[in-house]
């Protein structure tokens, strides 16, 4: 008899916390956002830095109540998809979300991804965030890409003009990984440098994205002996064995890249030879990252175990998305609404210090407003933490 | 010219010793270890873990790497490999458990060790540089060295041995070998555990050099497959060639070829191609297998 009572107690128990859980689970409607992109192979970190920097902030976002949109506050649920960095992986990846219902997703990280998926957000009424620089994606008649950083062709020509100021940096050397995303990047930079009056010593040197050892890769690159040496479109894997190499070879210029790095992987990669390597960077140093930037930052560390400084850039699409649906309430199913609303829409940058403002641009760019207006936080990487060099704005 | 020379031979030491878990485990077993470049990348995470995280000397972190992926090999072979080679006669079962066993250590590596790459401080500091001949790291010249050893030490256990002349028996034939009285089964696991005990022992030398990521192991097993074909499949000395030979095809092409773009693996592919047409078996290998 007593065990018998013991058992229903247990049942009783259960059901109610179940019931419970179950109501707490459904106390708010559910919006979805989408990721696709690449988190798995050698460029993982691109994309998992993308995910869990929306994951974290949804977390936050669940955990204190909702987001408030109109007059329903909903819960914020990641939906998310590996694209392995292939495109018929990625076109896979936004049929699924059109399946679902989403109409908003971040991604993907690469060129060809983001090429790949343009007709299945643009038939299936799907705003998609990539990490890729194309500007046809962004320019007219294209209408459903927002370009969720800067890109190349905005921070390179802001770094070598710094640079050439400041440095006196006057010959320049590219060298990019034998993909699509580094060469177009590298091509960008080679242009935009000899737009700037930069000599251009050497840029036909490229590695296999795989390549381990730099030392045969870098050696005829160090025979040019550039002021600068700029590692186009580099992935944060390979940017330490890339600077280790340069220096210990005995180059004594300066590095840069136009992509953003992780100051852990660098100080583990190349240690003391990354001082003064200058890379993209969002505002995570700590004259610019905002108290809401500080907790994302211990958030996403709680969560993960390892924060990663690539989510620096990475933290503003979600927010950006729910921002402009908040201005908008229709646009939660109407793109076309959230198009209109792109033109107007401003909100304050909560992650950053100052008056900085969340706003599309990209008119000079693109003709049209398809880019999310995070600042062009330009690095130097200084014993184990990022340091701001010089803050810009891309118009 | 030298530094070309320079890097050709620490290329193709390190290359080698890749090569040769692989071609043992073919040797010994006819299977294509198509995890072996996981296998190589766990290596490394354990010697990042315990040498660069946990501050043990680096010595004790590359024979816990060893340890590691020798037992993690030996489990492999026992509960995986051997079922699956017992109970089917085609060879295409042992390649799809092969590549199942890559995609699932793929995973424990994303979950265990994260996405990022990860990188060791050096062992040894400077630079060796010869009037601007030849610039190599000391520490380069110190993991090239220590492959170098390590091979000889591995042809040595293998020709001098009772576990050596074991396995040689097996990879020979391995009906004989067992009408001789060799425990087919017992040196089946030890080889595949020495293997992955060789992939464990480079990754843990060379974290030290390239660090070590996620997106390692699919690359590291394609070029240990292709010294594999160059030397000849299942032939120590031919794959220790095979390393060899593509380290310093990549040296030479790399210094030579830089100035028309990214072709050196291009021609690199092209002259295997050729090459696997008129001599299919490799360098070292036999036309009957």
């Amino acid at each position: 008899m007593q065990r018998r009572s013991l058992m229903k107690a247990a049942l009783t128990a259960a059901t109610l916390t179940a019931f419970g859980a179950t109501a707490a689970f459904a106390e708010n409607p559910v919006l979805k956002i989408g990721f696709v992109g690449v988190t798995s192979g050698p460029a993982a970190a691109w994309g998992i830095s993308n995910q869990r920097s929306m994951e974290a902030r949804a977390a936050w976002i669940n955990e204190t109540g909702g987001y408030t949109i109109g007059d329903t506050t909903y819960d914020i649920e990641i939906v998310s998809f590996d694209d392995q960095k292939d495109p018929k992986r990625a076109i896979a990846g936004m049929e699924k979300m059109a399946q679902e219902g989403i109409h908003y997703v971040v991604g993907p990280n690469v060129d060809d991804g983001a090429a790949a998926v343009r007709p299945v957000a643009e038939s299936n009424g799907i705003m998609y965030f990539p990490y890729a620089f194309p500007k046809e994606l962004y320019q007219a008649p294209a209408s459903n890409a927002v370009l969720g950083m800067v890109a190349n062709y905005q921070s390179g020509p802001a770094i070598y003009k710094y640079l050439m100021e400041n440095e006196g940096v006057k010959t320049v050397a590219f060298i990019a990984a034998n993909e699509s995303d580094p060469l177009s990047q590298r091509d960008g930079g080679v242009e935009a440098a000899e737009a700037l009056g930069l000599e251009v010593v050497s840029a036909s040197v490229t590695y296999q994205v795989d390549t381990t050892d730099f030392t045969p890769v870098l050696t005829p690159v160090m025979r040019a002996q550039p002021d600068l040496l700029v590692l186009s479109g580099v992935s944060p894997a390979n940017a330490p064995q890339l600077i280790r190499s340069a220096r210990e070879l005995g180059f004594q210029g300066l590095i840069s890249t136009e992509t953003a790095q992780d100051a852990g992987v660098l100080a583990e990669g190349a240690g003391d030879l990354a001082n003064g390597f200058i890379s993209v960077g969002g505002a995570s140093t700590p004259e610019l990252a905002s108290p809401m930037m500080n907790e994302f930052v211990q958030r996403y560390t709680d969560m993960f175990g390892e924060y990663n400084d690539e989510s620096n850039t990475k933290v503003y699409a979600l927010e950006y998305i729910l921002e402009t649906l908040k201005a908008d309430p229709s646009a939660i199913t109407d793109v076309d609404a959230f198009q209109a609303t792109m033109d107007t829409f401003e909100a304050p940058n909560p992650y950053m210090n100052g008056d900085a403002k969340l706003r599309y641009v990209g008119m000079s760019s693109f003709g049209q407003r398809r880019q999310v207006a995070v600042p062009l936080v330009v690095n130097v990487y200084q014993d184990g933490a990022f340091e701001t060099l010089f803050v810009a704005e891309v118009d | 010219m030298e530094q070309i020379l320079a890097n050709g031979v620490y290329l193709g030491s390190q290359y080698a010793m890749i090569a040769l878990g692989l071609t043992l485990i073919f040797a010994l077993m006819n299977v294509l270890n198509f995890a072996h470049g996981q296998m190589y990348v766990i290596g490394g995470f354990v010697t990042y873990t315990i040498y660069g995280q946990w501050g043990v000397p680096f010595v004790l972190a590359l024979v816990m790497s060893c340890v590691t992926l020798a037992i993690l090999g030996a489990l492999i072979e026992k509960f995986l490999f051997a079922p699956v080679i017992k109970g089917s006669a085609r060879e295409e079962s042992t390649m799809l458990l092969a590549a199942g066993i890559a995609f699932f250590l793929d995973a424990v590596i994303l979950l265990v060790f994260g996405e990022k790459q990860r990188g060791v401080p050096k062992i040894v500091d400077g630079v060796f540089n010869w009037d601007f001949r030849i610039i190599m790291p000391y520490d380069r010249i110190l993991i090239c060295m220590l492959a170098i050893l390590s091979i000889v030490a591995f042809i040595g256990l293998m020709q001098y041995t009772k576990t050596g002349r074991a396995l040689r028996a097996l990879a020979q034939d391995r009906t004989a070998a067992q009408l001789m009285g060799v425990n087919v089964d017992r040196y089946s696991m030890i080889g595949f555990a020495l293997g992955a005990m060789l992939a464990g022992l480079v990754g843990g030398l060379l974290v030290t050099i390239t660090g070590v990521n996620l997106g390692m192991g699919g690359p590291t097993s394609i070029k240990a497959f292709m010294m594999v074909m160059i030397g000849g499949a299942g032939v120590i000395s031919g794959a220790i060639w095979g390393g060899i030979i593509l380290g310093f095809m990549e040296a030479i092409g790399l210094a030579l070829l830089y100035q028309y773009g990214d072709i050196t693996y291009l021609l690199i592919f092209v002259s295997l191609m050729i090459f696997l047409a008129i001599r299919p078996q490799g360098l070292m290998g036999k036309p009957w297998g």
